[in-house]
């Protein structure tokens, strides 16, 4: 990320203003994850406001599932943002995991074999993106643009317009069972396992304290003798590792596999670490922020869906929530310099705005007539 | 990108006294060779590629393409990327195609120009939020990319627009041909023509490659660099809306999904053309042989009968491939730089 960073460094999301930390309560509570935590109360309550459906246990026990795919994979992708790098491929590697599983299944492999295949493949697309990155010093954002195309397209390649299916129940407990006794599903159990791991490797380890000094300051980690290329083959492997892992659950949920399954999801998973706190230029995040963002992007989609509103227009509410959660911190601290408001930046600021007015008066205008006369 | 540099004209002397310009110029002939090569083995398979109709297919194909490579090469250059790109070119396509619905008499030209506006503003927001809001490009566009798709469908309601609703000199737009060249390609090399000056003789160019090969020392130069950012994006825009308007009267339809995931071929085309994805390198010839070749390959796959699903895969190693040959030569570049130093 880096090589495409074209600002300079700015407050990060979890550190809301420009005064050096001073251990006080005060400051505690200003920490982003705390304004996550108010986001997700406001959420809930608009909800429950807006869908009697909303607060029902068997209702948010089931929605929950949905997002551990995303979830399992945003743990590994937060390792790698914090070290300052990306990872776009995951989505596909879940893709291309899911349809060999499935070829092999659909070929009469026995479904726990193929599964453990799977993880490998997994495993090793990871490897691939590491080694392009670590050893022969790609950009990451390239690299895994490249493999985001070869991935989806092996699992194309895979099952081509064919779908597989009929996964035994065993599997499927996977991605559709419950703890005995309780409503809590698998994988979310599963997720909540996983993400004390992670949360306690970052932050309770050496490695942990690596992967930050990696994302703040790669030349001054590698002259202090971290490993710095092993760390990135080990955090772009693990990433494969968790994708594969996201897949055996998503196609364990939907009991069927098409190759275009999870297309996308990259968007959710990175939107879900930048949102808790994460920044995307590396050094900073907590995995609790991470975690936090996962529950409120969910609730959203959740109370959206109840809502009838469909999943690519629930894009637009996403979308806007990644920007602003990093334009609005920024814009807060620019305000306070009075240099920016001269009088031709205000002229320009007219005109911007009328430009905005003048396409959504178009935007909606000329979507009227076709809507209503059918 | 680490050699140290004193001055430019210190630096246009090493360029032209120095292996590096040979360098970039087999990038060129690297590109050709590979075509010709490629072009030989799949004609030897099938004889009905090496024909007048099927090379002038391939230019309509790839003619949407170099429109938005070449933009998406502008901002590459600044070190930014736009991968909002395939959403923009879907909300102007079914905007202006509801338009053409609506009125059949409205003019071609009008279109274009209507969709240069809307392209222009999807553009703005983009160029606002990364200059001078300070969003990291890629989070930027990430973010716009899912919004733009969903205004599609909250624009559409889910529907599209057929061929059918579509008048006939909307339809002629691209398709429609002048000296057996369809107009399309035309356009696309007026586009072509346009960059190519921007980029290689106004400020605006030299400022672009300028920010992307050292913002910092831009910067201390006074190159007002938000402002130039915000350019790219805002060209980017209105090359996307030019775009979708042509892939409008191209495919005859506008649908929710139109252009979805074409962002990955633009991005494909700059990199395989020698763009570096570090900012400041890049030539609009080498970025027409890109597309040229992508498009070469997706005509080959179906000449040889080879399933489409494979295209996706090819296309991945593509990039993968030109990263790691473009890494080569840099490496060997600051090899000889670091030579004519000593």
């Amino acid at each position: 990320m880096e090589s495409l960073d074209s600002s300079q460094p700015v407050p990060a999301p979890s550190t809301l203003s420009d005064k050096p930390p001073r251990r006080s309560i005060w400051r505690w509570f200003q920490r982003w994850e705390w304004m996550l935590f108010a986001l997700i109360l406001v959420v809930t309550f608009l909800n429950a406001r807006l869908s009697p459906f909303f607060l029902n246990a068997q209702n948010l026990s089931r929605t929950s599932s949905d997002f551990m795919e995303m979830g399992l994979m945003m743990l590994s992708m937060t390792f790698i943002i914090i070290t300052g790098n990306i990872d776009l491929s995951v989505a596909s590697n879940l893709g291309m995991c899911a349809s060999f599983m499935g070829w092999l299944f659909n070929n009469g492999v026995n479904i726990w074999v193929a599964a453990l295949a799977a993880l490998v493949l997994g495993t090793l697309g990871g490897l691939l993106n590491g080694a392009l990155v670590a050893k022969l010093k790609l950009p990451a954002l390239v690299v895994t643009l490249g493999t985001y195309a070869f991935f989806r397209g092996m699992a194309y390649v895979l099952l081509g317009d064919q779908a597989a299916r009929g996964y035994p129940a065993s599997f499927t407990y996977l991605g559709q069972g419950k703890l005995p006794g309780t409503l809590i599903p698998f994988s979310v159990a599963l997720f909540a396992f996983l993400a004390m791991i992670f949360g306690l490797v970052l932050h309770k380890t050496t490695f942990g304290r690596y992967l930050y000094a990696i994302g703040n300051n790669e030349k001054a980690a590698r002259y202090s003798g971290i490993p710095v290329d092993n760390i990135k083959m080990i955090i772009f492997t693990l990433s494969g590792f968790m994708s594969a892992l996201a897949a055996l659950i998503m196609a364990a949920r939907f009991g069927s596999t098409r190759p275009d399954i999870a297309t996308g999801m990259e968007l959710s998973v990175i939107t879900a670490a930048v949102l808790g706190g994460v920044d995307i230029n590396g050094g900073i995040g907590t995995m609790v922020g991470a975690a936090l963002s996962l529950i409120l992007i969910g609730l959203m989609k959740f109370g959206m869906g109840l809502l009838n509103i469909q999943g690519q227009v629930q894009g637009i509410a996403i979308g806007l929530l990644l920007i602003f959660s990093i334009l609005l911190p920024r814009l807060s601290g620019q305000i306070g310099r009075k240099s920016a408001f001269s009088r031709k930046t205000f002229v320009y600021a007219a005109g911007i705005i009328l430009a905005f007015v003048l396409f959504f008066a178009f935007f909606f205008w000329s979507r009227a007539p076709i809507l209503l006369g059918g | 990108m680490t050699a140290k540099r004193a001055d430019t004209m210190d630096l246009q002397q090493r360029l032209s006294s120095n292996p590096l310009l040979v360098i970039a110029r087999i990038r060129e002939t690297g590109i050709i060779l590979v075509i010709l090569l490629l072009v030989l083995a799949v004609s030897l398979r099938s004889p009905s590629f090496l024909t007048l109709s099927n090379f002038r297919d391939i230019l309509l194909n790839i003619s949407i393409l170099i429109i938005v490579a070449l933009a998406q090469t502008m901002v590459i250059l600044t070190k930014s990327i736009d991968l909002s790109v395939g959403s923009m070119i879907g909300l102007t396509a079914m905007m202006v195609s509801f338009i053409i619905k609506q009125y059949p008499e409205f003019s071609p030209l009008a279109a274009i120009l209507l969709g240069m506006a809307v392209g222009s503003v999807l553009g703005l927001f983009n160029g606002l939020i990364i200059a001078y809001g300070e969003v990291p490009p890629i989070i930027a566009t990430l973010g716009t990319l899912s919004i733009y798709r969903g205004m599609i469908f909250l624009y559409s309601g889910g529907t599209w627009i057929n061929a059918f609703e579509m008048s006939k000199s909307f339809k002629l737009l691209a398709k429609g041909t002048i000296l057996g060249v369809p107009h399309l390609v035309y356009i696309a090399f007026g586009v072509s023509v346009l960059v190519y000056f921007l980029l290689n003789h106004t400020r605006l160019g030299r400022n672009i490659y300028a920010i992307g090969s050292n913002p910092d020392a831009a910067q201390f130069v006074g190159i007002p660099k938000k402002h130039i950012i915000f350019a790219v994006y805002l060209l980017c825009g209105i090359a996307c809306g030019l775009a979708g308007v042509l892939w409008a009267s191209r495919f005859e339809s506008a649908q929710t999904n139109t252009a979805l995931g074409f962002e990955l071929q633009t991005v494909a085309a700059s990199v395989v053309g020698g763009v570096s994805i570090s900012g400041g390198v890049g030539t609009v010839p080498g970025v027409l042989l890109g597309a040229l070749l992508l498009g070469i390959i997706q005509n080959a796959l179906t000449m040889i009968r080879i399933s489409p699903f494979w295209q996706l895969a090819i296309q991945g190693l593509l990039i993968l491939l030109a990263v790691v040959v473009d890494n080569l030569i840099s490496r060997e570049m600051q090899r000889s730089v670091r030579q004519w130093n000593r």
